[in-house]
């Protein structure tokens, strides 16, 4: 019940945007290759299924493959950072500056170093897209530990590495998953920008491009909301993750 | 043998341009209530990190149950509360409560038997489930307070542990920490700049004073025990505060402002 009336407000806005969607285009007679009508994107979504579908999941997995390597690094990266401060005045302010390159530019040389057609060139755009956040966020966590908390379990004679597992790490999960949710995101949208510079012909990202080139645009955004709600998966499974391993938190819990 | 023993103690910052604390020797004899008091700046939290082996002084020497105060916290002699309750957010009261039993190697069903009696002792029982943002201050205070008398340690460092609460939860903890310290007999080594809570806590106070931090001082509190709400009230209690007051004025220093307020 509490949840429901949380939910509605989003709810009553989405079907208003929806509504309001179909009725212009009936009003203003706007053509279809501007904006198709929801209904037909919709037609379009179960119509094209045998293809669509596929295509999504082939992408999917790119993505997810991405993310995975991606902050599987990140993580990795952001703990020797910790580890060894050195390392980290040395590569932060790098890593940092890089956070702020445009990375999709990237994507059509990731084609030549990894096969225009092959996955892993989408999974390196995604991984390279997912890696800085994480990287940045996990390091902050780790780098937030309370002193006092250390300094407590100093007095227990706690090692170094009793006082990852039991002060730094905890300490770090909320960021971590803050930016694993970024993460989610971005490496749909690596996987699909990816595809548009090439990829294999059931792709998602090479289907929304063609069919948008032969003017079929329901078909096309029919396709984007296959992306979307496979990145909403995506990032619906992260939050979910965080429920169970976050459940201390306050605001998780209220 | 005395519980704490310390020798010449010097400790400086800075490259040794500021000195904290200068040739200080202070002995602690089992089941004394201690507490350190001074302004600001006197050395009384690092005097307290220093017997905790938290910080290593520039010279002089600590013996903390006999033993160098290295060995004495590598071997769990002492337990400690900080201004802040320092819990941890991840872990329920009774976990918290645990996790030096856990740092220690106790077993489950040990650990439980311990924090219900802890629990019992902090008068929380009911909230071993509940996460730490779920209490007061003065809760998670207590808490803080059953975690480090778990282990039951022979010393029990306290730096400014009821400094962040209002004055009437403040005093209230006064009085349950006096039952608790009687019914286990720990000595402890009590960090305060509440002339009042000095005097009301403790069996001896140790006045220090800053720049360079000195010891300049000792007041015995000779007030009897149990001691309760009218103690505040009593004549001597004002004596021994006034002696205290004194002895902290001498050395030239500025009250803080609800010490003022008393005189």
């Amino acid at each position: 019940m509490k949840q429901l009336r949380e939910w509605a407000p989003a709810l009553v806005v989405f079907v208003a945007v929806i509504g309001a969607w179909q009725g212009a285009i009936a009003a203003f007679h706007i053509q279809q290759f501007l904006l198709p009508k929801p209904s037909d994107i919709v037609k379009a979504f179960w119509t094209e299924r045998h293809t669509l579908w596929p295509a999504g999941w082939y992408t999917f997995k790119e993505a997810l493959g991405g993310f995975a390597i991606g902050s599987a690094l990140g993580v990795a990266f952001a703990t020797v950072v910790a580890r060894f401060r050195s390392v980290g005045t040395a590569i932060m302010p790098i890593a940092i500056a890089a956070n702020a390159v445009p990375i999709i530019a990237f994507a059509p040389i990731a084609g030549a170093w990894f096969g225009e057609v092959s996955p892993h060139s989408k999974m390196a755009i995604a991984a390279v897209l997912c890696f800085l956040p994480v990287t940045v966020n996990t390091l902050r966590g780790l780098q937030s530990a309370n002193p006092q908390q250390i300094e407590l379990m100093r007095s227990y004679a706690a090692s170094e590495l009793t006082i990852w597992r039991r002060v730094r790490v905890p300490t770090a999960l909320p960021f971590l998953f803050t930016a694993l949710k970024v993460a989610s995101v971005l490496a749909m949208i690596g996987a699909i920008v990816g595809e548009y510079f090439g990829g294999a012909f059931n792709a998602l990202g090479v289907l929304i491009n063609s069919d948008a080139q032969i003017f079929d645009f329901v078909t096309a955004w029919a396709g984007i909301l296959v992306a979307s709600l496979l990145g909403l998966a995506l990032y619906g499974a992260v939050v979910g993750t965080e429920r169970l391993v976050v459940r201390w938190a306050p605001d998780t819990r209220e | 043998m005395n519980v704490v023993e310390i020798k010449g103690v010097t400790k400086t910052f800075a490259q040794g341009n500021v000195t904290a604390l200068e040739n200080i020797d202070l002995e602690l004899q089992p089941g004394e209530f201690v507490s350190l008091i001074g302004p600001s700046g006197c050395g009384k939290s690092t005097l307290l990190r220093i017997i905790g082996d938290l910080t290593p002084p520039t010279s002089g020497t600590v013996t903390v149950n006999g033993k160098p105060a290295k060995q004495a916290r590598t071997d769990g002699d002492y337990g400690i509360v900080f201004q802040d309750s320092v819990l941890f957010d991840w872990r329920t009261v009774a976990k918290n409560i645990g996790l030096p039993l856990e740092m220690l190697g106790w077993d489950r069903e040990k650990r439980r038997t311990r924090v219900e009696q802890m629990l019992d002792l902090v008068e929380l029982r009911g909230f071993a489930d509940h996460h730490p943002w779920q209490l007061s201050g003065g809760m998670q205070q207590r808490v803080s307070i059953a975690r480090a008398l778990s282990f039951e340690p022979a010393l029990l460092l306290m730096d400014e542990p009821f400094g962040a609460l209002d004055e009437m939860t403040r005093e209230r903890l006064n009085l349950e920490l006096l039952s608790i310290w009687q019914q286990l007999g720990s000595t402890v080594v009590f960090v305060t700049h509440s002339i009042s809570e000095a005097v009301f806590l403790s069996t001896r106070v140790v006045v220090m004073s800053p720049r360079p931090g000195r010891i300049a001082g000792f007041v015995d509190i000779d007030l009897p025990f149990p001691r309760t709400v009218e103690t505040r009230e009593d004549p001597h209690f004002f004596e021994l505060v006034t002696l205290v007051r004194e002895l902290l004025r001498r050395r030239g220093e500025h009250l803080l402002p609800e010490e003022a307020e008393l005189l």
